[in-house]
């Protein structure tokens, strides 16, 4: 009786709504990308690449209709729930409220309707996070990474090693020769035999049909014997040929100064440095390794947590550092296999005498072997330091010495750094899209 | 319901008898157990039409139940309850918006969205229990068509013919033009045209809307304006003798002025549009129309929904096809859709327009079987009547909310709800209780929440009077201002700027009170950014 029809609507393609998704980011993007990069300054180094609940200003997505105002004027409400009033009776307006009975929007956490809240996907997150930005060099990591090579299947070839016959081709060619040059097949053969047999258990029964059946069957044993069953022109090879293999890997060296020159705050801003460049290269790498070397005036490879929470006490010497990292490059990071980012955070103290062998290090044995190497140089917070302190800093010693070894063609930048707002600018400009020919001395 | 499921291949579930097949220990129930199958909600299905148009007299369009999943839910809302409506950055925004809410728990999801087509659409939640896709599609696909059928605005304003095949010629328009003149310039000329929808609707009826043949009016229309071009009638000089009208008269007869529909002034008038841009504005008009009614029938459409389910609910529990547990599951759901807090609570956020609807619905079959001598004084048309049915069936088709409080709201109830009418004037420091629910009173909260449904008070009535045509072409307009109460003024002047930018020219704003004093004056500059080249 029924004339209802059933729709199953739900493996429809998903994201049917996508589109208007990407019209309305399209739309608000400068207020969302300013929302991300707010985000992203509160957060820990594994969140970094989760979604994000982001809050917008409505000011350039709302949608104005006409309607009428919430304040002034005479309004006339009927509300159910009438308890104890009678005609006449007057009720105190709330002190400041403007609009009475109906619809007060503010809500409790005074967020009210001037924010739009909503979640970015990851994926959203990150590529407005990573806007315009640009790893350095990568036709350089290209060249570098070519000796390694991957064999890839390209077709066939008629010659190549046993190993490599490909059976399935190799038989269709010889199929269709045999079928071309009309190789007799072995059943028909078969049948010929029979029926001599069945011939010759009755001796004398049709000795014209024998003999023309044995003829029959010697000539077809003869060109069976002529055409080969395979025969060397079928055979196929699998064709492989090399590509060079992008490397796929990529390790990060994080060194950082730990004596106690460096305050917590300083640690903070190499801390979100460090997570930045990580971040980074998880977007172009498979897999991102993550060394973490301290040093004071000797340096050791330690795990994340006691890198950034644990304190040494000691004098400075970056030279142990850039000595560390070099013997973990040759143990366990080929620079055929890997590519190789530096990332150092210093406040700038160096053991004077130490200047000419951690330039000649940094120079000769780390930046041939590296794809980037960057200098981050924290300092205090200019907010936290009376007025007019900070504004003349003098160069570090460790700046002089690195100032030395910058130049156009090495993959070297260096900058300061003093406030965690100005991370970010900083790593744009370090990475952006114009790549490391930024003018190194630019100063804060 | 010889149709085996695929489902019974696979392993079977634990603690599910109500998987598939005739329930075990009692065979008049519909099913046992939450899980739901095509068979249960066929068999659902038919059980509820049984009740739905032989007992309760329903007239309704075929149905067609869409299952879909909560995802899809979400979309389903934020283009506005539409299937197939075209594409713009602003249901991505309420799309975010209400995702945002859901996965944060701060809101649940409709159980069911129902679209006013033929066949009539209801969409059902996979996630939901085989007792509340009965519920919703007693709700929707029996209430609801029934009142969209039925119901005098839904004849008059809507085509449920007409428009699915009309979005879909809308989308595909909208797109074709997103491709010709980029994207940009569309989402702005949809900006405009969707600020003004509430202003883009005829409130007085002019012909059967058929929306099956736009997509060729479109054309015919365009090719008629380019037949009739003939620069000559310039030329023709006008009779000796005649005396001419006077400008303002003659230029209000060719602008047909006044006019409250501001998007459809515009699509015909506006001087620099292109020919898409206007279409893109009838587009968004007639969208605008075709839900013109709902917004003006909430309470009704509701109340009339929902009183059916609650009957065939009922019915089937009574005639034992649903259990007590599953009527239990009913009625928990029931009474959290129709739960009314009092004005000071702190979850009162106006009349729930379920509830009204239900009570009302309740009360009319109340007085028609079973009235007390007011009943019969207020209501004396059908009181006694014993035939529920019919009065509800009669109100459903010829009211709207406005004229249907005015006609139908009994003491009895504004009693029972304890309406009270508040007046609240910005001048004082205090609220009045007008009136209450007392002798003295009922007229005029009836009258008062009647007036709370009514146009007037939805939409603020604005009118474009006049364009100084020999000047600099100013698009007039006017407020008419009630009880003192003016356009929020932030969002007045950007919807002004949409208009300014659509007409081409600037725009000025009066907002007048009844005597004809200008309260507030608004002008804006018109931006050429919807100008193609």
């Amino acid at each position: 009786m029924s004339s209802m029809i059933i729709v199953d609507r739900r493996s429809n393609p998903k994201g049917k709504s996508l589109a208007n998704r990407q019209r309305f980011i399209r739309r608000a993007k400068e207020q969302i990308l300013r929302a991300v990069n707010g985000a992203s300054s509160n957060r820990r180094i594994k969140d970094v690449e989760s979604g994000a609940d982001i809050s917008i200003p409505t000011g350039g997505i709302s949608e104005p209709t006409f309607h009428r105002s919430g304040q002034g004027g005479i309004r006339d409400h009927v509300v159910p729930g009438n308890k104890e009033f009678m005609e006449g009776d007057t009720i105190a307006k709330p002190p400041s409220g403007q609009s009475g009975g109906r619809g007060t929007d503010g809500s409790p956490d005074g967020g009210g309707e001037d924010e739009f809240r909503f979640v970015l996907t990851r994926e959203e997150f990150m590529d407005l996070f990573m806007e315009d930005l640009e790893l350095p060099d990568l036709a350089k990591r290209k060249l570098k990474a070519a000796d390694a090579v991957l064999w890839q299947r390209a077709g066939y070839s008629s010659s190549g090693s046993p190993t490599n016959l490909n059976l399935v081709r190799t038989m269709r060619n010889s199929l269709s020769r045999r079928i071309a040059l009309k190789r007799p097949k072995s059943d028909e053969m078969l049948a010929l035999e029979a029926e001599i047999a069945e011939l010759e258990a009755q001796p004398g029964k049709d000795p014209d049909r024998l003999m023309e059946l044995r003829g029959l069957l010697e000539r077809q044993v003869m060109r069976a014997k002529r055409i080969p069953y395979i025969d060397p022109i079928d055979v196929r090879y699998n064709r492989f040929t090399p590509i060079p293999k992008p490397a796929a890997q990529a390790v990060m060296f994080c060194l950082m100064d730990v004596s106690g020159s460096m305050t917590e705050h300083m640690k903070d801003l190499a801390k979100r440095f460090f997570m930045l460049l990580y971040l980074f290269l998880t977007r172009r790498y498979k897999q991102v390794e993550v060394v973490f070397i301290r040093h004071t005036h000797e340096a050791e490879e330690v795990d994340e947590d006691t890198f950034f929470h644990s304190t040494e006490t000691g004098g400075t010497m970056v030279s142990t550092a850039l000595e560390e990292m070099k013997r973990i490059i040759k143990e366990r990071y080929p620079v055929a296999d890997w590519n190789i980012y530096g990332a150092q955070a210093s406040d700038g103290d160096n053991t004077t005498s130490d200047g000419g062998r951690t330039a000649a290090l940094l120079e000769h044995d780390l930046l041939p072997a590296c794809q980037y190497y960057a200098y981050v140089e924290v300092g205090s917070d200019p907010d936290a330091m009376p007025a007019g302190f900070a504004t003349h800093a003098r160069e570090t010693d460790l700046w002089r010495t690195y100032k030395q070894v910058t130049g156009t063609e090495t993959p070297f930048v260096m900058k300061k750094v003093r406030h965690r707002r100005e991370i970010y600018p900083v790593f744009r400009e370090l990475f952006a899209r114009d790549g490391a020919k930024q003018s190194e001395e630019a100063t804060p | 319901m010889t149709l085996a499921p695929v489902e019974r291949l696979k392993p079977v579930k634990r603690s599910e008898p109500g998987e598939k097949a005739p329930p075990p220990d009692d065979a008049n129930l519909l099913y046992t157990g939450a899980d739901w199958d095509y068979d249960t909600i066929k068999r659902c299905h038919d059980a509820i039409q049984e009740i739905a148009l032989g007992e309760l007299g329903l007239d309704v369009y075929p149905n067609q139940i869409e299952v879909i999943t909560s995802e899809q839910m979400l979309d389903a809302y934020a283009s506005i309850g539409m299937p197939l409506l075209y594409r713009h950055w602003s249901f991505g925004k309420h799309f975010a918006r209400d995702e945002a809410m859901y996965r944060r728990g701060m809101r649940g999801l409709a159980y069911e969205i129902v679209i006013n087509s033929s066949p009539c659409i209801s969409y059902i939640m996979e996630e939901n229990s085989i007792t509340m896709q009965a519920l919703v599609i007693a709700h929707a696909a029996f209430g609801h068509n029934h009142f969209f059928k039925n119901n005098y605005l839904f004849q008059q304003w809507t085509d449920a013919e007409g428009i699915l095949g009309y979005l879909d010629f809308a989308k595909a328009y909208i797109a074709r033009c997103e491709e010709r003149y980029g994207q940009q310039l569309v989402e702005r000329t949809l900006d405009a045209a969707h600020a003004l929808m509430n202003q883009g609707i005829h409130r007085y009826p002019r012909r059967r809307l058929d929306l099956q043949s736009e997509a060729r009016r479109e054309q015919e229309r365009q090719e008629m304006q380019r037949q009739l071009y003939n620069d000559l009638w310039r030329t023709v000089p006008t009779k000796k003798g005649q005396k001419a009208p006077s400008d303002e008269e003659r230029r209000r007869a060719l602008l047909d002025l006044p006019e409250e529909n501001i998007l459809y002034f515009l699509e015909k008038k506006a001087p620099r549009l292109a020919n898409w841009q206007r279409e893109v504005l009838r587009i968004v008009r007639h969208v605008a129309q075709y839900f013109s009614p709902q917004r003006q029938t909430k309470v009704m459409n509701e109340g009339c929904a929902t009183y059916t389910h609650y009957r065939i609910m009922t019915r089937l529990h009574e005639t034992g096809r649903i259990s007590d547990g599953a009527y239990m599951e009913f009625l928990h759901s029931h009474t959290a859709v129709v739960f009314q807090p009092a004005f000071d609570d702190p979850r009162y956020s106006g009349i729930n327009p379920y509830a009204l609807g239900f009570a009302m619905m309740q009360d009319i079959e109340r007085i028609a079987t079973n009235p007390t001598e007011e009943d019969r004084a207020w209501f004396p048309g059908y009181a006694g009547s014993g035939d529920a049915m019919a009065a509800l069936r009669d109100a459903w088709a010829n009211y709207r909310d406005e004229s249907f409080i005015l006609q139908y709201l009994s003491p009895h109830l504004m009693r029972k709800m304890r309406m009270f009418h508040l007046h609240d004037d910005s001048d004082e420091n205090v609220y009045r209780v007008a009136a209450i629910h007392d002798e003295r009173g009922y007229r005029r909260v009836r009258q008062q929440l009647a007036a709370q449904y009514d146009f007037s008070s939805l939409d603020p009535d604005i009118q474009i009077t006049d364009v100084d045509l020999a000047g600099d072409r100013r698009l007039i307009l006017e407020h008419k201002v009630q009880n003192g109460v003016l356009l929020a003024e932030e969002d007045a002047k950007s919807v002004l700027q949409h208009v300014a930018n659509l007409w081409g020219y600037d725009v000025l704003l009066f907002e007048n009170d009844d005597a004809g004093n200008t309260l507030r004056k608004l002008t804006v500059p018109a931006r050429t950014i919807l100008l193609a080249e």
